[in-house]
């Protein structure tokens, strides 16, 4: 990994809130969650469908459309807020600083352009007047940073595997050289074996540029294989943020344990255990802990008032009401499992 | 070995294209089982799967329910074997009708088998299979499939599965659509099906970890061959075939002191191009050898547990039948449990 000298983040994410406006009220898909990133660092975002993932993805882009609308916060890229800047200095911003690889990026082609022309579309956007063969030299290069065949750039998208389709969309998102890379799920379509060549071309393209990535998924194997920093998303909530071995090794908050434990391995047969319940819906969430109704350890305070993030360990954040009370998270109580599994009560 | 299903010599052709090369497979009907088909989009798992239900014909071969024929069956067999054999598909929020509340589901496999005679029969029916998957009758019923998570719609799914007490549920990567929390306890629930109720599962996935945690035996399909099959703890503990190895090596397991599988070698598109009347592997295989392009490597048996179709085994015996399950180990002994 590539590590700049200076100890200044690149991405600051300050109190960002995100609601989509609902008959009941707004449902808050992004609570008020600030972060930051340095140039090199990679930070996998975790948590179950609507979590607020997918949804921070796109406000940090600020590609937020209605019936979602930024509802507070800063996001800022190399000290300037993203979320205040006019539309034209937003235009030029995306993809030359801050560039996203959407979810199912293979269907964010174009399927009635050759990849060689979306992929100067692009590049024309932002750098105007660069000669058809400058332009032919770099598309040439760009493919082959993510290991495609430079004469791919001729094929229609629906000429390529999923996996093509998929490191087209990533040398789209790195062609202007950013200093972050949004990734919401890249994989997710992929078979497991293309699923590891996408990432680790993902891996060798950030090492190349220094920029800092933001890896949003819900498989913890493949954060953990990629990611420095994780940080673990509940009902619109950070919960637990850290390095990414302690937060494996031994995790704080209670949720992360449990995503953690429900992971299976192939090395002995376990009892698969998932984690009871649902989350709660964005719109009616609990008072208290918004993970308290599923939570092993919940007491009476985790019932009544919203824990904030707090240091836990050397670089490492949970919002719980363990802390600081605790060092360690105590060992798991025994739960009624599985059989009502998905009950709520 | 009575055979509850079995597959003799099955080939499945569009055009050109072979989506599966001369399976032959026998699932036993006295020890019901769980098996995993594995293998990456294209390697013939789901046309497999749709063999096995009946959707599809085979080009060429035959499928045997309970010693018949199924494309020689009366409408009364077909029709009980469309009972036996049950279906759990991978999209749960495609098979419903959004305008239908959740007990039609439920409601029309009961009717249309006369599983019951009076609505209250029926009722305790459907919620003994709704509890039976982990769902609370009071949750689920009455309500509209978009008012239903993702998990919760799957084991609908399930439960109607369940309600026609099938021998058999073939379901085709069941949790790929559910989040990773969820789909530890739809797996284990289908595991409870087989030890309790007796049904044999078979699970199609590309998840091998899923395949490890919950089956007894797996079958590796590369472009509609069987690359290796055999008991899961040989077959994903300790892959012989090249095939199966990268797959091992490239899941992302969430062990920082285990690295990530190497990068594969690139196919060059010279060995891509030599048109292989061998092994399919040949163009991406590390340890490819000159016969490998030639011939097609037959099944090995490494040890007893298992068979790899791939020359390095040259050595070992080959498999004395055609039969993939002759590899297959038993499965772990039931735990019969009265009826819920």
């Amino acid at each position: 990994m590539t590590v700049t000298d200076t100890d200044k983040p690149i991405l600051v994410v300050e109190g960002l809130n995100v609601h989509y406006d609902t008959g009941k009220g707004p449902a808050k898909a992004v609570n008020d969650v600030s972060f930051s990133l340095k140039a090199g660092e990679r930070l996998g975002l975790i948590g179950e469908s609507g979590s607020g993932k997918t949804t921070m993805a796109t406000a940090l882009m600020r590609l937020t459309r209605a019936p979602g609308r930024i509802a507070g916060g800063k996001v800022l890229l190399d000290g300037q807020d993203i979320l205040k800047m006019s539309p034209r200095e937003l235009r030029e911003t995306r993809l030359r600083d801050i560039a996203l690889i959407p979810q199912g990026a293979m269907s964010s082609l174009n399927p009635v352009m050759k990849l060689d022309e979306q992929m100067i579309d692009a590049i024309v956007a932002h750098k105007p007047g660069m000669s058809r063969a400058a332009l032919d030299a770099r598309v040439a290069e760009l493919l082959r940073s993510v290991g495609l065949d430079p004469s791919v750039a001729k094929r229609y998208p629906h000429e390529l595997s999923g996996g093509m389709k998929q490191r087209a969309a990533m040398a789209i998102a790195t062609s202007l050289s950013p200093k972050v890379i949004v990734a919401d799920e890249p994989t997710s379509a992929l078979d497991v074996v293309v699923q590891r060549q996408v990432m680790q071309t993902l891996g060798r393209l950030q090492d190349g540029l220094g920029a800092a990535v933001v890896l949003i998924g819900h498989d913890m194997g493949l954060i953990a294989q990629f990611a420095d920093i994780v940080g673990v998303m509940y009902a619109g909530k950070l919960v637990d943020i850290g390095p990414v071995r302690q937060m494996i090794e031994t995790p704080r908050h209670p949720y992360t344990k449990l995503l953690v434990e429900s992971l299976p391995g192939i090395e002995v047969k376990q009892a698969l255990t998932g984690i009871p319940g649902l989350p709660p819906p964005l719109v009616d969430l609990p008072p208290g802990c918004s993970f308290n109704p599923r939570c092993p350890f919940a007491f009476e305070r985790c019932r009544t008032e919203t824990p904030l993030l707090q240091d836990v360990a050397p670089g490492q954040q949970a919002a719980c009401h363990l802390y600081p009370e605790h060092q360690v998270l105590p060992p798991l109580p025994a739960m009624a499992q599985s059989h009502n599994g998905e009950a709520r009560p | 070995m009575s055979a509850l299903i079995e597959l003799r010599g099955v080939s499945k052709t569009y055009g050109a294209f072979t989506a599966l090369d001369d399976v032959t497979l026998s699932l036993s009907d006295s020890s019901p089982s769980m098996t995993a088909i594995a293998g990456e989009s294209g390697s013939g798992k789901t046309t497999l799967a749709r063999i096995l239900l009946g959707f599809i014909n085979p080009s060429a071969g035959h499928v045997f329910y309970r010693g018949k024929d199924i494309a020689l069956m009366s409408p009364s067999e077909q029709r009980q074997f469309r009972r036996e054999v049950q279906p759990v598909f991978q999209d749960p929020f495609e098979v419903f009708n959004p305008f239908y509340r959740i007990d039609h589901v439920l409601e029309t496999p009961v009717k249309r088998y006369g599983l019951a005679d009076t609505d209250a029969k029926r009722r305790a029916l459907i919620e003994d299979a709704l509890k039976r998957v982990g769902l609370r009758p009071q949750d689920t019923l009455g309500r509209f499939p978009h008012e239903l998570s993702g998990g919760q719609r799957q084991r609908i799914m399930v439960a109607r599965a369940v309600l026609l007490r099938p021998r058999m549920i073939v379901a085709d990567e069941p949790v790929s659509m559910v989040d990773a929390s969820l789909r530890a306890t739809i797996l284990d629930e289908l595991k409870t099906l087989n030890r309790e109720l007796g049904i044999s599962i078979v699970y199609i996935t590309h998840d091998l970890t899923t395949a490890f945690q919950i089956c007894d035996n797996i079958m590796i399909l590369y472009r509609g061959n069987v690359a290796e099959a055999g008991s899961v703890e040989r077959v994903i503990g300790a892959p012989k075939h090249p095939y199966s190895q990268l797959l091992v090596s490239s899941i992302p397991l969430p062990d920082l002191d285990k690295a990530w599988g190497a990068d594969e070698i690139p196919v060059s598109e010279a060995s891509a191009a030599r048109s292989n009347a061998g092994c399919r592997f040949a163009p991406r295989c590390p340890h490819v050898m000159e016969q490998c392009w030639d011939n097609v490597p037959p099944k090995y048996t490494p040890d007893s547990q298992r068979l790899a179709t791939c020359f390095l085994y040259r050595d070992a015996p080959v498999a004395p039948g055609d039969d993939i399950a002759a590899v297959f180990r038993a499965p772990e002994p039931r735990t019969p449990v009265p009826s819920a």
